[in-house]
């Protein structure tokens, strides 16, 4: 079978007759988004690949700057708007760090619950889209079944289906909805029911296995180099899960496991999706019959003020590592918000590990990188 | 042994198929696993979760009196000045000026629907609407004033 | 009883005694134009409905039930609306080609239902090549392909094209072998032996295990010379947007539908003919009642159940699979489809020298 073999260096990369220039995106099925690439082609093998940005810069950072501290946290919903909480939950630990306020343990373990849920609602549109991506168009509506149940839990607790703002400075926003843990127990019946149907629709199809398998390697070196964080990283081996590491909220006190593959190509990117997916049914297990009791909110002043300083959390998305950097000046908005955000640095690495292979293997790896676009420009 | 290798590729390859292709006739010859809903026909029986959060509405009672005081506070929470709150000043029986709304003015086509109004009123004079059919043909109509005409602020909220 | 064939004589012999022989022949062309025209239509509209209908339920949707009963009439729905689209030209393609590419398309897919024996003893032309007619008829549909993604200047449009050369030419080798298999089993060419020698049971069952690995083989391979998912590399809607008919709208656009459709049909119909026993009813050797209440049933309903079923098989393939890379693909045909079926027709060939088939 075919391997992507040598990695074409730059000087083989110059310009030459019969290169063929494509552009892909901003307007393109397989781009989920308005990504621009640029490829350059020698037939179908990929020579280049280079990523345009800012199609849909929204310049969420400098609006920040002139919304209050409980104003700004909506707004980052739209960023990688397939974790929004994840992303909401960020800047809230950001505020909280600067308050100094202690989250109720009812506030922190609700809000773990949905970071899971959002992160397996992620994992699951990224399957579906995936697998689209390699022509299969069926496990996108399976994966949609699934995914609808987590999105009615949420509908149900915070009132919306995808941009929630359900976390506030001091914890969140409302108490669970009375059928919440009901619901969220059908949904774990409902998805160890189905999840076998995955590996029989897409992970064992020998097909599938040959367009993963072997192509866009990224050796553990350059996933640290370039920057990259989450399923991108632990695809190549290294050990980068922000709750395990920088443990927040009540992560420290969960029993669940790091996903690693020491692969480091499209399937095992692939695989440490599937798996995580596991681990986060795991800690729902764990927690959606230990909610504490008391108040799921802490009592906060009507007016927040950071104190003057410069304060930096990072979380753990569907997509790797979110970091969120406000800068006060004792205000009651931020001087300056910077977030780092998993996507632009996942991007970075696709001209590396694209050069040498197929038109259709791009797709795959972008695929495996999953990519969200808003999150890259923000 | 090549030969062997070759054959056991071959029938591996075509089980791995066989079952995908086993799930999806599954899929194909049961029905009642379609989880379609139709949505126009169902609107009767349609029930949205009663904190979806649709459209700002500010509840009245039968005598058209709201709870809604003009403290502006709802306007200092809103992100993107979706809310403008315009205020009058009543005169009370017994004489004294009392600052009252004339007109609570609703931009829904800014709204993002993020509760923070919500949570910053503190005479809960606002709430969220389960509504979501919102497209209308001219976009003035979705400015909205919330408070009826001729509205009174209920008794005792202060 | 009531049959196709009895029909096309009544009219023969109407036309033969009231008009001379010439007019004879050109109005018997004329009728047989206007019902394969017809037929196409309809068959379009059935398998597009089907298509839909198909991958709906294995989606666990519900697929279009709107227009019509249950949505039986959304694709005469679609048909009008593309109908009255405009078919635009883009600026740089070479017209006469961008708009000749999709006739050349419908052309040879119409070429193609000449020799497709129907009902029994209703065939538009039976030539005594038929076999060698179908396959060597459907590889000029590659031409308007390549004619379509080199006129669009359209660089998708160009890749997809040129995929589709190289998967047609390469799959249209194993397709023709596997045919041959059955022909080698036959000693003839012609549709109509094919069929009569399957009148005491179908190739499937007659021919041991070298007629199904060709079934087989031949199944994989038209999947891929009609350009159907898993093969849909010249398509291929998430790398090439839509390959060669990226730049096709309108009625042009639904015209290369069309003979992706009719394509379908036609190589299933081949198939249900060399391997199921095309309008032959199911027989099982000696159970004279049962073989009687098979002969009830019209050959046509034998011949289009069959057809329809082989196209449901490659529609399920289409909602399974994803896609083959275009170096798998060749790897597919060349290293494995290729040896296999050469193999394979030795081994036919022995067996019908020893005559140790039924």
């Amino acid at each position: 079978m075919y391997r992507q073999t040598d990695i074409i260096s730059d000087a083989q990369v110059s310009p030459q007759e019969g290169d063929l220039v494509i552009n892909v995106g901003p307007q393109h099925p397989a781009t989920h988004g308005v990504l621009h690439l640029v490829i350059t082609l020698n037939g179908e093998t990929i020579k280049k690949v280079e990523p345009h940005l800012g199609y849909i810069h929204r310049s969420i950072e400098k609006m920040c700057e002139s919304l209050t501290y409980r104003q700004f946290i909506y707004v980052t919903s739209r960023m990688d708007y397939l974790s929004a909480h994840i992303n909401n939950h960020a800047c809230a630990l950001c505020v909280e760090k600067g308050l100094q306020v202690e989250i109720p343990a009812r506030a922190q373990v609700i809000r773990v619950l949905m970071d899971e849920l959002t992160r397996i609602a992620s994992h699951e549109l990224w399957w579906g889209a995936m697998a689209m991506d390699l022509g299969a168009f069926t496990p996108f509506f399976h994966a949609f079944r699934e995914r609808e149940t987590i999105n009615d839990i949420m509908e149900e607790t915070c009132g919306a289906r995808l941009t929630m703002n359900y976390m506030v400075p001091g914890g969140v926003m409302q108490d669970v909805h009375p059928n919440f843990q009901r619901r969220v127990k059908e949904f774990i019946q409902l998805y160890k029911r189905k999840i076998h149907e995955y590996d029989e629709l897409v992970t064992g199809n020998i097909i599938f296995q040959n367009r993963m398998k072997g192509v866009g390697y990224l050796s553990p070196e350059d996933a640290v180099a370039y920057g990259c964080s989450g399923p991108v990283t632990r695809g190549s081996g290294v050990s980068s899960d922000i709750r395990k590491i920088y443990p927040y909220e009540i992560y420290d006190k969960l029993n669940f496991d790091e996903v690693l593959e020491s692969g480091g190509d499209s399937f095992a990117r692939y695989m440490i999706r599937i798996r995580e997916m596991h681990e986060s049914i795991k800690i729902i297990e764990q927690l959606i019959d230990n909610i504490p009791e008391g108040d799921f909110q802490a009592k906060t002043k009507a007016v927040l003020k950071l104190p003057k300083g410069e304060f930096y959390t990072r979380v753990e998305t569907a997509r790797g590592e979110l970091g969120v950097y406000i800068v006060s000046e004792g205000g009651t908005t931020p001087y300056r918000i910077k977030f780092r955000s998993p996507g632009f640095s996942n991007l970075s690495v696709l001209d590396h590990i694209a050069r040498g292979s197929k038109i259709g293997d791009l797709v795959a790896m972008m695929g495996t990188l999953d990519l969200v676009i808003p999150d890259i420009d923000r | 042994m090549f030969i062997v290798k070759y054959i056991k590729d071959i029938l591996g390859a075509v089980k791995s198929l066989a079952i995908g292709m086993k799930r999806t006739l599954y899929y194909f010859t049961h029905h009642k696993e379609i989880i379609t809903q139709q949505y126009p026909d169902n609107k009767d029986t349609l029930v949205l979760p009663e904190r979806f959060k649709g459209e700002v509405v500010m509840p009245h009672n039968e005598v058209n009196e709201h709870r809604c005081t003009g403290c502006t506070a709802c306007e200092l929470a809103c992100p993107n000045g979706t809310i403008k709150v315009v205020t009058k000043f009543d005169i009370t029986p017994d004489g004294k000026k009392k600052k009252a709304i004339d007109k609570l003015v609703y931009h829904l086509e800014l709204c993002t629907m993020c509760n923070l109004c919500i949570e910053a009123c503190p005479s809960d004079a606002i709430k969220m609407a389960q509504t979501f059919e919102h497209s209308v043909y001219d976009r003035s109509q979705l400015t909205k004033i919330l408070n009826n005409p001729g509205s009174k602020i209920m008794e005792g909220v202060e | 009883m009531w049959s196709f064939s009895h029909i096309a004589d009544f009219i023969h012999e109407w036309l033969s005694s009231t008009f001379n022989p010439t007019w004879t022949l050109i109005i018997e062309m004329v009728i047989a134009g206007v019902c394969v025209i017809g037929l196409f239509a309809a068959l379009g509209l059935v398998l597009v409905i089907m298509e839909r209908k198909v991958s709906a339920w294995i989606q666990i949707r519900l697929g279009p039930n709107r227009v019509g009963p249950k949505g039986m009439l959304q694709s005469l729905a679609d048909t009008l609306k593309l109908l009255v689209k405009e078919g635009m030209t883009p600026s740089g393609a070479d017209k006469f080609l961008f708009n000749l590419a999709p006739f050349i398309a419908m052309i040879v897919a119409m070429l193609l239902f000449a020799p497709i024996a129907f009902a029994k003893d209703f065939q538009l032309w039976d030539l005594n090549i038929g076999v060698l007619y179908v396959s060597a008829v459907s590889s000029i549909m590659v031409i308007s392909i390549l004619m379509a993604g080199w006129s669009s200047n359209n660089k998708y449009s160009l890749m997809g094209a040129m995929r589709s050369g190289a998967q047609i030419v390469s799959y249209e080798l194993s397709a023709g072998l596997s045919i041959l298999a059955v022909v080698v089993l036959t000693g003839s060419l012609s549709i109509s032996d094919i069929v009569m020698s399957q009148a005491d049971g179908w190739w499937i069952f007659k021919g041991h295990i070298p007629v199904i690995i060709a079934f087989i083989i031949f199944l994989i391979a038209v999947t891929a010379e009609t350009n159907r998912a898993p093969f849909d590399l010249a398509e291929a809607e998430s790398e090439l947007t839509a390959g060669f008919h990226t730049e096709y709208s309108g009625m042009k656009f639904a015209l290369f539908f069309l003979a992706e459709y009719m394509n379908v049909f036609i190589v299933c119909a081949i198939g249900a003919t060399l391997f199921l026993g095309g309008w032959m009813p199911f027989h099982i050797g000696n159970w004279e009642g049962f073989n009687h209440v098979m002969d009830w049933i019209p050959s046509s309903v034998w011949f289009f159940g069959k057809t329809f079923f082989l196209i449901f098989v490659i529609m399920w393939f289409r909602w399974t699979f994803p896609r083959l890379r275009i170096d798998q693909l060749l790897n597919l045909e060349w290293k494995y489809l290729l040896p296999i079926s050469m193999f394979n027709i030795l081994l036919a060939t022995l067996m019908a020298i020893m005559g140790w088939h039924f």
